[in-house]
């Protein structure tokens, strides 16, 4: 069977005015399947992530050299829409953040920024969102009370389900379980595995164990370079590079 | 040893003592105004219009003056100084010589006294403009004095916008005005709404200002070429042409009880404010 | 292939479609830039209005001052619009002894409260307080004024003589009209003082007077100054209260029961029925007093940018 790629950097480099976070990163991520980016702190996996759907440049004297294509269509170029982009390559962050507002108001702010006015469409949507976020049951008979009075859980389940409403092709995930207790974070990673059918995931995870539940590639960075990047069974089992083994065996740094 | 303790249990006593001086003067002033002026104030006083120079009559048609002219200005002040706020803190970057320079003239604007404003707003609008003593002029003059206070209130409430609601919405797909428009001012109003309410307070009081740029008319103002007297413009007239005291005192209580009430609803949606945020 | 664009963060000038789906794009890109303007011209207006107002005062003020020379204005105590002699020098003495007056009780009064509320008072009374404090603040100066002639002037009249309306009652209100400022600004720069520092002083067995006077204070000095600077831009700037009490003879006073005229006294007092070279004097007048506040507060922004901690946020 054919691979087809989803996103794809290319030589890319990152830099926060002096300071070069990323070196010549080249990744081929396969679509509707779960990429992890596992690494020591600071070793870029974030800023990368960031790149993808050009969040980093919010972060004042960032500049980037090389290329990152969605679906073979370069995206740092002067023309592409960055707001098209970034509905279409979706972000959860570490920390579950809800807005101030309701529960469905958070699921359809993304849908009401993007021009959708008739209230049974968002109701839809709504619905939907929070269904495939695995959120519909707990929440349905409460869509009107405020989203902050969620469990930090329940919260990051919404924040994934606000995300799914602009109904993106890729997700981008941070860290998303860092906040998250064990039970949480199973149940998150469930979504994660019944999320990969429909979109294309890349996640970026401290926990190694995560990674190789989760992910069907990892790649691993270190001090901003992509050190290996491969199968995630084969990572795991057989790393190629001493410094892959020394990380994920624990006998680093 | 001993000595030194006693020493500093003097010292505190005197630090307490400095505490309660201060509330002894504004106990005094406020309790002191407000049982004089209580007397006086009836719904007559309030809704009759003031007769031979204010001698006999109400305050009425300084009460509509001061509401005019506060009105006005923040139908001014406000927009532009959230707008400035908001480019400010969400489109110029901290370092540009813009975003500097717009800070520097803002705290300077705050420093300066309104007295300077009035010669301002009287070369300029009234003379110049051909605005004459006018609701106009001194709403101008008034918008100016307020920006300051409102573009640093939505400042700082601004700045405690929790980036990651930044970050989410933009995420999303949002733009920039979306993200500032549906997240940021949302979560900032109650501190925009407590530097308006500020800025009410220094409206009311204002006098300086207004006498240079408003006038000191008793008539009804009807349009906003009208001129007009704001309350605080006609204690001090009262007061100094010794007109009636009995009038003053009871001008004096209604400020005294409008501002007592602004910085009630000022520490309110303060407390609101940081209630919200945790 | 290898293209290398180096792109600054600023993107938000794209404009064409390659990723959109719905249309209309072009126009809300637009109408993003149409905002962004007019926020920009927002902030702008504040560099034209200091501009215009700088420009203002300075040409209706300036010939005048050249025409009698800046040192004879400033200097000559005599002023008699009438017979064409314009000099402020009882103005502006008059405006520095008012100001130094008030600052002589209400700076020791003031920090010491700050102190107090920073350190001493319970949480919840340094709250109460500080709600107070804003209300003394948020009191008109006309207000203030109005005690003043009720209350201050003919209590100075009664036990200390002269007619009241003096020197003396000007430093008494103005004092009490700038202790808020002096409190609130050096409160904060003595809060910012980290609690190392403190506890630092403490465990080394020094009692909690010697901390607050050799740690603590020091440590907060830059913010205190700010503030007593803040304080005399208030104090010499303020108009009403002082018209109302001062009783306002353009003469240097001799003792502090004598009256006295301030340069904003002089403006509001005269501007009403000034005309020709008289105006122009009140305008030169303003453009002095507006110097000498740029100036504080040019000195008060140096001080911000040298000092690590000066309580201004």
């Amino acid at each position: 069977m054919e691979r087809i790629y989803k996103i794809q950097s290319q030589n890319l480099d990152v830099f926060y005015r002096d300071f070069q976070a990323l070196h010549a990163i080249n990744m081929d991520i396969e679509q509707n399947k779960v990429t992890a980016l596992i690494g020591p702190s600071g070793c870029g996996k974030s800023t990368f992530l960031r790149s993808l759907n050009r969040l980093n440049e919010l972060i004042a004297g960032t500049s980037i050299k090389g290329q990152v294509y969605l679906d073979q269509q370069p995206i740092y170029t002067k023309e592409l829409d960055v707001v098209a982009l970034r509905k279409k390559v979706g972000m959860v962050f570490q920390k579950p953040s809800v807005f101030p507002m309701s529960i469905y108001d958070n699921i359809a702010y993304g849908p009401r920024i993007h021009g959708i006015r008739q209230k049974h469409q968002i109701d839809n949507i709504v619905e939907r969102s929070l269904r495939a976020a695995n959120l519909w049951e707990e929440v349905n008979n409460r869509l009107n009370s405020p989203a902050s009075r969620l469990s930090g859980g329940q919260q990051q389940r919404l924040v994934i389900a606000r995300v799914l409403a602009v109904d993106p092709e890729v997700i981008l995930m941070d860290e998303p379980a860092s906040a998250l207790d064990p039970i949480s974070t199973s149940r998150l990673e469930e979504l994660i595995a019944k999320l990969k059918n429909k979109y294309t995931i890349v996640i970026v995870t401290h926990n190694m164990q995560q990674a190789a539940r989760v992910s069907d590639y990892t790649g691993f960075f270190l001090n901003g370079e992509l050190i290996e990047f491969n199968q995630t069974d084969e990572l795991f089992v057989n790393p190629r590079d001493k410094r892959t083994e020394d990380y994920i065996t624990g006998r680093f740094g | 040893m001993g000595a030194a303790k006693m020493k500093d249990k003097l010292i505190y006593a005197l630090f307490w003592l400095s505490g309660l001086i201060i509330v002894a003067i504004l106990l005094s002033i406020v309790g002191y105004v407000l049982i004089k002026g209580f007397s006086v104030i009836s719904l007559d006083f309030l809704l009759q219009s003031p007769r031979k120079a204010g001698a006999e009559g109400g305050i009425f048609t300084t009460v509509i003056g001061t509401l005019y002219l506060t009105l006005l200005a923040l139908l001014m002040a406000v927009p532009i100084g959230t707008g400035a706020a908001i480019y400010l803190q969400e489109y110029a970057s901290d370092q540009s010589r813009f975003a500097r320079m717009v800070n520097l003239t803002a705290e300077t604007l705050a420093g300066i006294p309104s007295i300077i404003f009035g010669l301002f707003g009287f070369v300029f609008l009234v003379i110049l403009l051909n605005l004459g003593w006018s609701i106009l002029s001194g709403g101008i003059t008034l918008a100016i004095m307020i920006l300051p206070t409102i573009t640093r209130t939505a400042q700082e409430a601004i700045l405690t916008v929790p980036v990651e609601y930044r970050e989410n919405s933009l995420a999303l797909g949002a733009s920039k005005w979306q993200t500032t428009q549906k997240v940021i001012l949302p979560f900032a109003l109650p501190g925009i709404i407590t530097g308006v309410i500020l800025s009410i307070g220094r409206a009311i009081g204002e006098t300086a200002a207004l006498i240079l740029t408003a006038g000191s008319s008793l008539g009804m103002p009807l349009s906003v070429f009208d001129p007009t007297r704001t309350m605080s413009v006609h204690l001090y007239l009262l007061a100094m042409e010794g007109i009636s005291l009995e009038r003053a005192f009871g001008t004096a209580f209604l400020v005294i009880v409008l501002i007592v009430i602004i910085n009630f609803l000022a520490n309110l949606s303060m407390r609101r404010f940081s209630q919200a945020m945790h | 292939m290898q293209s290398t664009t180096r792109l600054q963060i600023n993107t938000r000038k794209n404009n064409t479609i390659r990723f959109a789906q719905n249309s209309g794009r072009g126009r809300r890109h637009k109408g993003e830039k149409l905002i962004e303007i007019v926020l920009l011209l927002c902030a702008a207006l504040f560099i034209l209005v200091i501009f215009l107002i700088t420009i203002f005062i300075f040409a209706k003020g300036l010939p005048l001052l050249i025409k009698i020379g800046p040192g004879n204005f400033l200097f000559e105590t005599e002023w008699s619009p009438t017979r064409g002699v314009f000099g402020i020098g009882s103005m502006f003495m008059g405006s520095i002894m008012i100001t130094l007056g008030s600052m002589l009780w209400a700076v020791p009064l003031g920090l010491s409260t700050a102190v107090f509320m920073a350190e001493i008072a319970p949480a919840r009374i340094g709250q109460v307080l500080g709600n107070l404090i804003n209300l003394l603040a948020g009191i008109p100066s006309v207000v203030y004024g109005f005690i003043g002639l009720i209350v201050v002037v003919p209590f100075i009249r009664d036990y200390f003589g002269g007619n009241g309306l003096s020197l003396l009652a000007g430093i008494i209100i103005l004092g009490i009209m700038i202790l808020p400022t002096i409190i609130n600004v050096s409160r904060d720069s003595i809060l910012a003082v980290p609690n190392e520092y403190k506890e630092g002083s403490l465990a080394m067995g020094a009692t909690h007077y010697q901390t607050i006077a050799r740690v603590i204070v020091p440590a907060a000095r830059s913010g205190i100054i700010t503030a007593i600077v803040l304080g005399m831009g208030r104090a010499i700037g303020e108009t009403m209260a002082v018209v109302m009490v001062t009783g306002n003879s353009a003469i240097i006073p001799g003792s502090v029961l004598e009256p006295v005229r301030t340069m904003t006294s002089n403006i509001v007092l005269e501007m009403g029925y000034a005309s020709g070279d008289h105006q122009t004097a009140l305008f030169a007048t303003g453009m002095v007093l507006f110097i000498f506040i740029v100036c504080l507060n040019l000195m008060i922004n140096l001080m911000a940018r040298g000092g690590i901690n000066s309580g201004r946020s």
